[in-house]
This record gives structure tokens, C-alpha cells and sequence, in this order.
């Protein structure tokens, strides 16, 4: 493993923080990730914005909305390795449940006719993000080099996916790593 | 009036007159099925309820044959249910601003049925008529070179609710188009001189002569049309079955169409002599539900052939007993593989079987049977007469005899052309007054588009097979034009059996779509290349075999033109962002720069 | 002197009428599949079983097995796309794993897993597709039924009855059941048919049994789907 640290930006776009939350499970390994990991853009770290230069990005969740393209972009964007980590990201997952469902019914159920909804109307401020028709996986809107299947993968996904990469390895799982739930 | 009937025991009555007239037999469900759907535009419910228990088939045969066939409804079309073609020669034509001329005179919309039931309208597969588009059907009757002021009559017609009885019969003239006949087309035999001859030279010297001819199959697989008679023969069985397939569906070829017309004698007398030779005593013309305009004549060409003995009883005091019965086919092109043809005679969907066992060997109803193409009987009956030589001595070493050409596209002189195999390219565009010529579609879409550095190749089965579609592309026209409307084709044909054709051409289609929509980048064109490997590769039957073709023929000698259709980015989404976002937008009424989305990254 | 066939270097002895895939299960080589199940007749649909039969593509759930067959089941080339066939069959339907009963259970899953594939490649159908849940014991969640036919064999070959169908052409595809209202409550279906347990994916599922078994002790948990497999298939194939 090289001196220079390698640069992790994270984040969650149409996720639960779930994938974030078994990152964590590392414990005590993330002590020993961060002699060779600086984490840049994350919930972790609160910072705001990507570094030009950051190596790898793990995107948890898909997208569902414009804020989602524009995140997803910023990262693909500025990390030499994007990966999709977890079930929302590769395939949408339980948010993209609701494509079977037309928008305007999930809006109209959400924000007008639904049960116990007061002054019905749909949020129309400016700063809130738009939903797309449906939601889409992370890899029909940018280019996506690898992907960490699981919901949430486990904390030994991360570190076997993070150490192999630190170690110039091509990241490789074992079968029972692999799984889709 | 139709609604009190549907209520009533009518409809009950009529559907129990046609079991009763069809034995009760499972195998006519087609003939069934186009009856009920002639007279009540739909398949009603209770139909096939009661269809189920008089046919003694389970419901859901029903419902898969419904579903599966595109000229079959669960819901009611239009009294008058009219389909334009949707081949590349009726795009070539203006198809899309004349069918939604169309739509518009008629006030429906493509697709639906107009709200008081009258008239419904649609697009369709080619229907066999490139030499005369713009072609559709209306009630499953052929019209032809639709233009705006043909469109203004039918449309005359629908609203007045005209019988199509008193249409004008211009409306449905349908041309013959023989422009350069030779070696078959003209033969014009007596009825009975080829069976007469295979008799008089004996069954199995008949075969040797087909063998020596060196005849194979005409649809374009190119199979050695006496082996398959002769394995069919030397199956142990109580039956064996001879069957026409008169399905051709490729779009661009038409030359079935003709041959049936004016040939038809021929034709029958084909499959009587190859009857007479594998023992079978019954056989049919599978004839697609496209060319309904010919079954009349059809039939009455062989009550005329029953009358003289043609067929029947002890045929021409040969001992001899073979009739021939038409099956019409429901809108789908995978029943021109053999095997899906077979299923569907046997009144089901049309997915092909596995093989082995072939069909020689296990066919319908599971006995023996030879499926050959209309222009293999033909060119088997005037062996018959004058013997294999005669035949052999045209062509090339592999491929013997003539091939009859489907001529379409940008050419002075489009219709049926007559040639021996081994004729180049570049002669035919000659003779059909082709010129400024970008290339050619040989064999339709599941053939090979040919540039026009390569008119000297030949039409052979050892260099350019086809089954007689033979489209020709001026210098106006965009091979990705041509491409895209393959694709869709044959995502629409796909009897969906297996995973690569059935989810594999859906892919494909939208993939194409991507590139030719001008939202390509560096990876789809390498994306392209291995989803029709895939399909190509893993596919059941010959239609996802081919199904990549127009992709990859062009792919290979175009591939500068499908770069030129890349944006100079890594990624770009397949689906429109922007548009994407358009219901959020209109219900929070919102049009700021914030609710819009640019497809590609600034 | 058996008769014998070669895969992948190995030589398999072979009986007169036996497909490739019934001379491998019995010598103990997998073939990846899912619309096999040597009990029914063989569909040949879900193109997994790919082999090259001297250097052709053959179905080898279909295929007869014959002197001389020089077989390739593994290598890089069918491993690859066997895995597209599979995230094919992933896009076409709508298969979220983490919600499904069959997860850690499913064959269609399982093979994924012994694949390598980790996500789904193609860009996706979202096809809205129905749910039965009419019946008081079984449900059809139509969003995984990937048309493998097992329920439409189970039910004609080993229940002796005729609850299933696939219906309809390509893309638009359905299994349908066979009752007056097309629910499968009005169906003859039985919970214990063997129909209503055949499916390789989630798409029929036993009500009030999801999650019963623990994550960690399920079928594909810790074992390969080539060993799961071989052990039911050359099992039954021995009876």
C-alpha cells in the first residue's frame, strides 16, 4: 500500500443509510482503513462537495429524483472509480417499487387524496427536487465500474471490496459475500 | 344489433354450428378463432368458454392462441378494422404521414378503435405487397397503393358504412408484377402431367430425378429438398403428412403471392407428386392470414382439381389418395419456421419445437412430415415432368436450377424476377433499372445487407442466400433508418420462448433506438455488437439466429456510420431525463431551471 | 463398453435416450439451468444450459446425448454469457430481492450467485405486472415469473392436472391460470400440488411461510447451487 492516502467520497441518493450503516459496522477495522483512507464528500465528514480528486466514490441508493442526477454526476465527475453499492443503487430497489405505480398517482396518494391529508397540495418550492417518472439504478445514468451487491452488503463486503483496491488487487468476493438481500 | 346477439343465444348457436362443422377438432382453432373474430371483431369471454368445452382443449389454449396471434382481439376493433404495413418499402412510401393522414380522416387514433366502434386502425407487419405499397388490410383483405386520394375513398366507404362488398374493387387490385420470368415461371404444365410422369417413371425414380436436380428449399434454410422426402418416407408410421408453407413472411417477399396466384395448379401439383412420393394421403397449404384475398380462389382451384381427379379417391386411376386442405394463419411471422407452422396447424401458438426429432421424423401430430415452400412444389412438379437434369443444368454447383427474386424498393421495374442461381448482384440491378444505389437487403431482415462495393456477389446458397426478398436502397435513404425498422420488427415477432430472442430483441430495439435517437456514446456501439452476439448465439430457432442480422451486416460494413452517431462522452442515459421529469413538473407547476434536467452532464 | 461422452476433458458414460444434461447430472457435473427439472419433459427455454457440442450451441436439457460429442461446459465465453441470460431474465421481470419470500432460497437468484454476476447490466423493463394473492394457501407475483414453464409441467405431468399456461407472444408474455375468472382461487390448485412448489424463483410462493427459515441456514446460504442440485437431480434421476 502506497503512502498517499486514497481519497472515499460516499453517498446515499434514493437509499436508506442502511449501506452507510453497515460501512460502519467495520468497528475496529476502520481504524485501520483510515491509515490509508481520507474520506472526502460523505454524510461521514459533512463535507458539502468533491474533491476533483477523489479515487473512489460509493453510491448507495438509485435515483429518484433531479438533486439524485446531479449528485450522481458530481461523483462520476471527480472519482477515477465509482461503484454502486447495494441493492437501490444496482437495480432501484425497494424505492423503485413505486414504478409500477404512475407518479402523478403516488403524488396525488401522497399529497392530495390519501387518508388523513390536510391542505392538499403538491410541494411546489423551488429548492425541492423534482421525482422522475421512475427510478432508475445508478448505471443507467453514469458509467459504474463496479458493484457491491447486498442489502445492506456486509461490513466484510466493504473491507474485502477496499482492501483489495488499496492493494492493487482486481476486488474480488467470495460466494458467500455475494448475495442480493 | 351484434351486442343483443353477444347476449343472446346467438352467438352460442353460431360458435356450436362451427365446432360441429370443423369435427369438434382442436386442430382448427385458428379456422374457429378468425370466424368468431370475422363476425364479432373480438373473442368474446364467454367464447372461449364455451369453445373449451366443445374442442375439449383446456381455456388457456384459447387464450394463448388469442394472445399470441396479432389478427386475433380480447377486445372488440372496429367493424371495420383496418392495418397498414409497416415494412420498410411502405416506410419508403411515406408510411408514416399516410397512415396518419389516415388517422386523421378517420378520427382514430393509430392503434384504437373509434369511439362508436366503427372503425379501428393499426399498424402491421409487412403483409407481403412491397411491390404495390402503400398495403394494408382492411378486415384482413389486401388493399394496395394507398395514396391520400385512395385513403379519402376508404374513408368515404367506413363512415357510410359501406359493405366492403361494394368498395370499389380497384381498391384491392393486387398485381402479379412477373417481370422477367424463365426456367419455372414459363412452364405452363397441364393439370395432371407431372403426376401422370411421376407415375409413369415410378415414385422412386421420381425422387432419384429430385435428388439429381439437386433441388433444395426455397424459403432460404436451403435444405435438400429430396433427402427431407426422402427420411420422411423411410419413417415407420401409419401417416405422413405433406405441407406447404405458403407463410412467407419476410418482409419483402411477395413471390408466394404470385406463384399461389397464378401458379397455383403447379403448386398443388408439387405437393401431390412429393404426397405420392413420402405416402402421404393429406396435406396442407399453411397460408398466412396476410393473403386471405387468395383463399377463395384457392379453394376453388382445388374443388376443381377434386372434380378432376386431381385429388381424392384413387388419384388419376393411380391407386393413389391425397387431398389438400388450407389452413390460414392468424399474423405471426415465426410460423414460417417449420417446426412453429406445425404447432400452428395443430391449432396453437406458433413456438418452434426442439429438435431433434425433426419434423421428417416427428411433425404434425407428431407423424412424419415434409414442410416445403410454395416455389419448392413448384419447381418439384416441373422436375417431375422434365426430369432433374433439365433443372441441374441451370446454377451453380451448390445450387442448382433458378431462384424466383421478390423485387423491391428504389427501382423502375419492381415485382418478380426469375434467375439462375449464380446471377450477380449488379445484373439484377440492372434488369429491375436500379441506379444511384446505396446497397441491397438480400433475404429480407433476417438476411444480409450488401454495400455497394459488393455487387459483384452472386445470389447462391454458397454466397447469397435468401428465401426471395430482395430490397433496393438508393443513395436517399439512411441505413440506420433501415435498421431501426428491422429491429422493431423482429422484437414484435418474437414468440418470446426463449430468454435471449425474447427479452434479447426488446434490448435490442431500444438500444438501437438510443443510437439512432442520437443518445449513443463511447460504450453502445461495443454494447450493441455483444447483445447481438448473444441473441444470435444462444437463440432456439432461426428468427433469433437472424434476428441481430441487420445490425451486424451493417455494423461490419458501416461501422464509421454508427461512430459518426456517438456524442464524444463517455455515458449517456438510455432513457430522457428531461422528459422524465415532465409529470412532476406539470403537477407542482413548475417550469424554472431547476425542473429541468439536461440529458448529458454540462 | 458404455457408450461415452466428453465434457470439458471429462469422458461420461451415456445411456441410448439420455439428453447431455441427464448424462452429466449422473456423473456428477453440473450444468447451470433453470427450466429443467429432470422430472418433466424438457422445455428448453431459459437457454442457461448452453453447452458447445463440438464447437456448436446446443440446449443441453434438450439435446441427445451421442457417441462423439466433444462437450465444452466451462469456460470464460459460456460463463459470460450465461451470466447476461441470467441479468436478461433480471431486467425483463422485477426481481428486488431483499423484498421476496424465495430470497436465499431461489434458484434463479442461486445461479446468479454461482455466475458471478453482481448486478444487472441491461437497463431495465419495469414491466408493471399483477399479483394474485386470491388463493387462501398460494400466490403469483407475476413480477418474477421468468415463463420457465416448471408450474405448467408440474401441474399436467405430476398433479394430473392443468393449472397453469404461459400465454401470449415476446415480451408481452403471461402465465395464466386456467379458471372461468383467471384467478387462481377459482383454479383446481391444491397447496400440496406439486405445481404450487416447483417454481425456481418467487413467483409461486406458499403463503404464511416466508422467512421461516433464519438468514445464514437457507438453501443457497453457504452451499453452491451446483451442489445443491447435483444432490436433488442425481437424486431423483436415480430413483
Amino acid at each position: 500500500m502506497t503512502n498517499k492516502k486514497v481519497k472515499v467520497a460516499t453517498t446515499s441518493l434514493a437509499g436508506c443509510f442502511g449501506c452507510h450503516m453497515s460501512f460502519l459496522d467495520l468497528d475496529e477495522r476502520l481504524v485501520e482503513l483510515v491509515e490509508h483512507v481520507q474520506f472526502d464528500r460523505s454524510p461521514l465528514t459533512d463535507i458539502e462537495h468533491c474533491s476533483t480528486d477523489c479515487d473512489i466514490g460509493l453510491i448507495e441508493g438509485g435515483v429518484c429524483n433531479s438533486e439524485n442526477v446531479h449528485t450522481l454526476r458530481e461523483f462520476r465527475k471527480n472519482c477515477k472509480i465509482l461503484v454502486a453499492v447495494g441493492a437501490c443503487a444496482i437495480n432501484g430497489g425497494l424505492p423503485a417499487m413505486r414504478n409500477h405505480i404512475s407518479l402523478e398517482d403516488c403524488l396525488n396518494e401522497a399529497y392530495r387524496d390519501g387518508l388523513g391529508v390536510e391542505n392538499a397540495q403538491i410541494p411546489s418550492d423551488v429548492e425541492l427536487p423534482l421525482l422522475l417518472d421512475k427510478v432508475h439504478p445508478i448505471h443507467e445514468v453514469v458509467k459504474i465500474d463496479y458493484f457491491l451487491p447486498g442489502c445492506p452488503p456486509s461490513a466484510d463486503v466493504f473491507w474485502k471490496f477496499l482492501t483489495d483496491l488499496l492493494a492493487g488487487r482486481e476486488p474480488s468476493l467470495p460466494y458467500e459475500l455475494v448475495h442480493f438481500d | 344489433m351484434v351486442i343483443e346477439e353477444i347476449q343472446g343465444d346467438f352467438m352460442q348457436q353460431f360458435i356450436k354450428q362451427l365446432a360441429k362443422d370443423n369435427d369438434f377438432k382442436s386442430t382448427s382453432l385458428l379456422s374457429i378463432l378468425r370466424a368468431i373474430q370475422t363476425r364479432y371483431f373480438h373473442i368474446p369471454k364467454e367464447a372461449i368458454e364455451q369453445l373449451a368445452e366443445l374442442l375439449n382443449i383446456p381455456r388457456t389454449q384459447i387464450q394463448n392462441v388469442i394472445a399470441f396471434y396479432s389478427f386475433f382481439h380480447f377486445e372488440p376493433r372496429g367493424k371495420y378494422d383496418i392495418l397498414i404495413s409497416s415494412s420498410i418499402t411502405d416506410l419508403m412510401v411515406g408510411q408514416e404521414e399516410l397512415i396518419n393522414y389516415f388517422s386523421e380522416k378517420l378520427d382514430v387514433k393509430i392503434g384504437e378503435v373509434r369511439a362508436d366502434s366503427v372503425v379501428s386502425l393499426n399498424n402491421t407487419s409487412c403483409t407481403g405487397m412491397c411491390d404495390q405499397s402503400l398495403a394494408g388490410l382492411v378486415n384482413g383483405y389486401a388493399i394496395t397503393k394507398l395514396t391520400k386520394a385512395r385513403i379519402d375513398e376508404i374513408v368515404e366507404n367506413v363512415n357510410k358504412q359501406l359493405p366492403l362488398e361494394k368498395w370499389s374493387r380497384d381498391l384491392f387490385d393486387v398485381q402479379d408484377n412477373i417481370i422477367k420470368p424463365d426456367l419455372l415461371l414459363n412452364q405452363k404444365p397441364t393439370q395432371g402431367e407431372a403426376i401422370n410422369a411421376t407415375f409413369a417413371r415410378g415414385l422412386m425414380e421420381t425422387l432419384n430425378e429430385v435428388e439429381k436436380s439437386g433441388l433444395r428449399g426455397r424459403g432460404g434454410a436451403g435444405y435438400t429438398t429430396a433427402w427431407k422426402w426422402k427420411f420422411c418416407h423411410e419413417e415407420n408410421a401409419d401417416q405422413r403428412y405433406i405441407v406447404c408453407n405458403a407463410d412467407e413472411g419476410e418482409p419483402g417477399t411477395f413471390k408466394d403471392r404470385v406463384l399461389l396466384n397464378s401458379y397455383a395448379d403447379s403448386v398443388f401439383e408439387g405437393m401431390t407428386v412429393a404426397a405420392a412420393i413420402i405416402g402421404a394421403t393429406q396435406g396442407f397449404i399453411y397460408l398466412r392470414g396476410e393473403y386471405l384475398h387468395l383463399y377463395e380462389k384457392l379453394e376453388a382451384i382445388l374443388a376443381a382439381r377434386r372434380n378432376a381427379n386431381l385429388l381424392g379417391k384413387n388419384i388419376l386411376q393411380h391407386g393413389f389418395d391425397f387431398d389438400i386442405e388450407i389452413c390460414l394463419g392468424a399474423g405471426a411471422y415465426i410460423c414460417g419456421e417449420e417446426s412453429a407452422l406445425i404447432e400452428s396447424l395443430e391449432g396453437k401458438a406458433g413456438i418452434p419445437r426442439n429438435r431433434p426429432p425433426y419434423p421428417v421424423v416427428s411433425g404434425y401430430l407428431n407423424k412424419p412430415t415434409s414442410v416445403n415452400n410454395v416455389e419448392t412444389f413448384l419447381a418439384a412438379a416441373n422436375i417431375a415432368i422434365h426430369g432433374g437434369e433439365w433443372f441441374a443444368n441451370l446454377g451453380t454447383a451448390k445450387s442448382k436450377g433458378t431462384k424466383v427474386l421478390s423485387i423491391s424498393g428504389d427501382c423502375a421495374k419492381v415485382g418478380i424476377y426469375e434467375y439462375a442461381f449464380g446471377t450477380t448482384i449488379q445484373t439484377i440491378l440492372n434488369d429491375c433499372g436500379a441506379s444511384d444505389v446505396l446497397g441491397v437487403q438480400v433475404g429480407g431482415p433476417s438476411g444480409t445487407f450488401i454495400s455497394n462495393d459488393e455487387f459483384e456477389r452472386k445470389i447462391a446458397f454458397e454466397d447469397l442466400a435468401t428465401g426471395g426478398s430482395f430490397i433496393v436502397f438508393n443513395n436517399s435513404r439512411n441505413i440506420l433508418d433501415i435498421v431501426h425498422n428491422f429491429s422493431h420488427f423482429f422484437a414484435h415477432e418474437s414468440c418470446g420462448f426463449c430468454t435471449p430472442c425474447r427479452v434479447g430483441t426488446s434490448l435490442l430495439k431500444k438500444q438501437v433506438d438510443k443510437i439512432v435517437e442520437g443518445h449513443g456514446s463511447a460504450g453502445d456501439i461495443v454494447a450493441l455488437e455483444e447483445l447481438c452476439q448473444l441473441i444470435k448465439n444462444y437463440s432456439h430457432c432461426g428468427l433469433g439466429q437472424t434476428a441481430a442480422n441487420p445490425v451486424l451486416t451493417t455494423l461490419e460494413r458501416y461501422p464509421e456510420l454508427y461512430q459518426s452517431m456517438l456524442k464524444k462522452i463517455s455515458y449517456e442515459p438510455g432513457f430522457d431525463l428531461d422528459k422524465s421529469l415532465e409529470t412532476a413538473r406539470r403537477m407542482a407547476h413548475r417550469d424554472d431551471a431547476h425542473a429541468h434536467l439536461a440529458q448529458v452532464e454540462d | 463398453m458404455s457408450k461415452t461422452i466428453v465434457i470439458d476433458g471429462k469422458v461420461i458414460p451415456f445411456e441410448d435416450g439420455q439428453t447431455i444434461i441427464q448424462a452429466a447430472t449422473a456423473a456428477g457435473v453440473y450444468i447451470p439451468h433453470l427450466c429443467h427439472n429432470p422430472k418433466f419433459t424438457p422445455n428448453g427455454s431459459c437457454k442457461l444450459c448452453t453447452v458447445k457440442v463440438n464447437g456448436r450451441n446446443c440446449s443441453a436439457c434438450t439435446f441427445p446425448a451421442s457417441e462423439g460429442q466433444n462437450i465444452t461446459n466451462i469456460s470464460e465465453e459460456l460463463n459470460d454469457d450465461r451470466e447476461k441470460i441470467t441479468q436478461m431474465l433480471f431486467v425483463e421481470g422485477n426481481h428486488f430481492c431483499p423484498s421476496c419470500e424465495k430470497t436465499g432460497n431461489c434458484n434463479l437468484q442461486a445461479v446468479a450467485y454461482h455466475l458471478g454476476m453482481t448486478d444487472n447490466h441491461f437497463p431495465h423493463f419495469f414491466e408493471n405486472r399483477e399479483v394474485d394473492a386470491s388463493h387462501p394457501d398460494v400466490m403469483i407475483d407475476h413480477n418474477r415469473c421468468i415463463f420457465c414453464t416448471l408450474c405448467v409441467r408440474a401441474s399436467q405431468q405430476e398433479d394430473g392436472k392443468n393449472v397453469f399456461a404461459i400465454s401470449g407472444r415476446g415480451i408481452e408474455k403471461r402465465l395464466v391460470v386456467n379458471s372461468e375468472s383467471g384467478l387462481l382461487k377459482d383454479s383446481d390448485l391444491d397447496v400440496n400440488d406439486c405445481a404450487a412448489h416447483i417454481c425456481p424463483t418467487g413467483a409461486i410462493l406458499i403463503k404464511r411461510t416466508g422467512y421461516n427459515v433464519p438468514i445464514g441456514q437457507r438453501i443457497f446460504d453457504h452451499a453452491h447451487i451446483d451442489t445443491v442440485a447435483l444432490a436433488a437431480e442425481g437424486a431423483s434421476h436415480d430413483e
